[in-house]
């Protein structure tokens, strides 16, 4: 089944103080596909995301073992350079968290602070592609100056999504992206996700299984901090091969 | 427990049966008078607020207009000299309204990146027992007298400046605006403290996700989002240092002359009607001089104090 493996964890273990969050998680996602983690709350699946750009550093008394390869290394390493770590592995979260900034300013921050463009009509430029490419460039265009938290929470989530984009990222982690939209705009964010998949490696947790299915070429189903299961989207959700994967999918807990 | 609470909801207006608790005598009394007094009560101490600010500014306004009887406004408000015993008198407030501008501009100078800078530390840097610690500390500064203040002004810091800056007297703006600065710094610290911890987490997070550092996510995304707070917060920290006596009264040297310098003594609005008022005649023209003096300084206190609510009515938004 196997393309190369962008992200590969090995008996990846962590624990928030007493709590052991995952357990010996070994999972390898393929690059340029949508995988999608699922499983009830608290199963560990954000926190795995969230080990993929270090975001867990965050929080005290978090204490990783194992190993995370990306493109072959490990970002477990001392050494690991996280600014870059986290340009080029890309965070949307459940709530979309503009910045109370201008919808211009939201998309120049990134740039400024990885110091990638410096010319001012390079950073409009570089601005409409990223609002082009999730759709709000037509909306927009003319009110850049807007401050973005009078968005609506789609448009907020999409801008989101370009902030991310523009800084030109490899992977993008989602973290439950639609969890805040309605259902009508939840299936426009997938239908973008499903033409980003084409140049990024996307990986989304939700515990809405039907958009597991829709978007996800690959799913990996967690229960307390284990990972049970991964494989084809497809075999996952017609033939899993373990029962308490198909308990789950069956809707018999969760 | 919201179970609870329904049924003692429910058996007030519904008594269940002729015994089930039928509210006594006493009670009902209570309910049929007791009520309407806490309102009125309540109310009068609401209206009472309302009337003291309304009459105090009265007082205050036919008190010094008495003096523009037989003094010109324009003098007053121009004039600068401050010769309340001279003959003829000359009550020039520009000197004593220069005289607070420098010391405030200077307090404010000193305390805003050092109140702002402690917050910040305070807010995203300290471990949290450290934050503790330093959050009762800060109270601890509110709460020491002026007074006291002025007095380590005048035995310490006064000497120090005068041997630093080679001057005659230590008694100076410098000595004041330092002292003031220390004061207004506990109300500057802990309120854009507040305005910094309430800068939603998902913001730093967003930042942090975008690879910044800690210190371009303080910069560029907490402090903007915070700045209507800290605005605030240094509003009415000058408010503080402006309506401030004692301090300035002992230690700014009380010389009512046009400043040119810091380094100079110089007397604030502040000082020169608490220094003055003991040796005024009720009614003569000096009394009413210092009651303009007041209505001044009140107008100054009081644009500040709206700026700042302004502000923080923004902040919370």
């Amino acid at each position: 089944m196997e393309p190369e493996a962008k992200i590969e964890t090995v008996d990846l273990n962590l624990h928030y103080g007493a709590f052991h969050a995952l357990t010996d998680v070994n999972i390898r996602i393929p690059a340029r596909n949508v995988t999608a983690i699922i499983g009830p709350s608290g199963c560990g699946k954000s926190t795995l995301l969230r080990c993929f750009n270090r975001m867990n550093d965050l929080v005290e008394h978090t204490q990783v073992q194992g190993r995370i390869v990306i493109d072959g290394e490990d970002i477990l390493a001392p050494t690991t350079d996280l600014i870059a770590l986290r340009r080029k592995v890309g965070m949307v979260f459940q709530r979309p968290n503009v910045f109370a900034l201008s919808i211009y300013n939201n998309l120049k921050f990134g740039l400024r602070i990885h110091g990638m463009l410096s010319r001012a009509d390079q950073i409009r430029e570089t601005v409409r592609q990223g609002l082009e490419q999730v759709g709000l460039w037509d909306d927009l265009k003319d009110r850049l100056g807007l401050n973005a938290q009078s968005l609506t929470l789609e448009q907020q989530q999409r801008l989101c999504i370009a902030r991310v984009l523009i800084l030109r990222p490899d992977v993008i982690l989602l973290d439950e992206p639609c969890s805040a939209l309605d259902p009508i705009a939840t299936l426009r964010v997938e239908e973008l996700l499903r033409v980003l998949r084409q140049e990024y490696t996307l990986i989304i947790v939700t515990h809405n299984m039907q958009q597991a299915a829709r978007v996800a070429d690959f799913t990996g189903f967690m229960y307390l901090g284990r990972l049970i299961e991964f494989d084809d989207t497809q075999k996952i959700f017609t033939n899993p091969g373990q029962q308490l994967t198909e308990d789950y999918i069956r809707g018999s807990f969760g | 427990m919201p179970e609870n609470s329904h049924e003692s909801v429910a058996s007030h207006t519904v008594p269940h049966g002729p015994e089930a608790d039928r509210p006594t005598f006493w009670t009902r009394t209570r309910r049929r008078i007791g009520e309407p007094v806490v309102e009125a009560c309540i109310r009068l101490s609401g209206l009472a607020v309302v009337a003291f600010v309304f009459l105090i500014f009265l007082f205050l306004l036919k008190d010094s207009l008495s003096l523009f009887r037989e003094y010109p406004l324009g003098q007053f408000l121009f004039g600068t000299q401050w010769l309340p015993i001279s003959d003829p008198p000359q009550f020039g407030v520009v000197p004593l309204l220069l005289g607070s501008l420098y010391v405030t501009a200077w307090a404010i100078l000193i305390c805003v990146p050092l109140g702002v800078g402690s917050a910040m530390f305070i807010s995203e840097v300290a471990p949290k027992h450290l934050k503790n610690v330093l959050k009762s500390l800060i109270e601890i500064l509110a709460s020491i007298p002026s007074v006291v203040l002025g007095f380590l002004g005048i035995i310490w810091l006064a000497p120090v400046l005068r041997n630093t800056f080679g001057l005659s007297t230590g008694m100076c703006g410098l000595t004041g605006s330092l002292l003031l600065a220390f004061m207004a710094l506990p109300t500057i610290i802990s309120i854009s403290e507040d305005a910094l911890t309430g800068v939603p987490r998902t913001y730093r997070e967003a930042a942090y996700g975008l690879g910044a550092t800690r210190w371009q996510t303080l910069w560029r995304i907490v402090l903007p989002s915070a700045s209507s707070g800290i605005l605030a917060a240094v509003m009415l920290g000058i408010g503080r240092v402006v309506g401030e006596t004692m301090v300035v009264l002992m230690v700014t040297g009380n010389a009512p002359v046009m400043p040119r310098s810091i380094l100079q003594p110089l007397r604030t609005l502040t000082a020169t009607i608490a220094g003055e008022m003991g040796e005024t005649v009720g009614g003569s023209e000096h009394y009413f001089a210092l009651f303009a003096v007041g209505l001044v300084l009140f107008a100054i206190t009081f644009a500040i104090n709206f700026v700042a609510d302004l502000f923080l009515r923004r902040a919370r938004k």
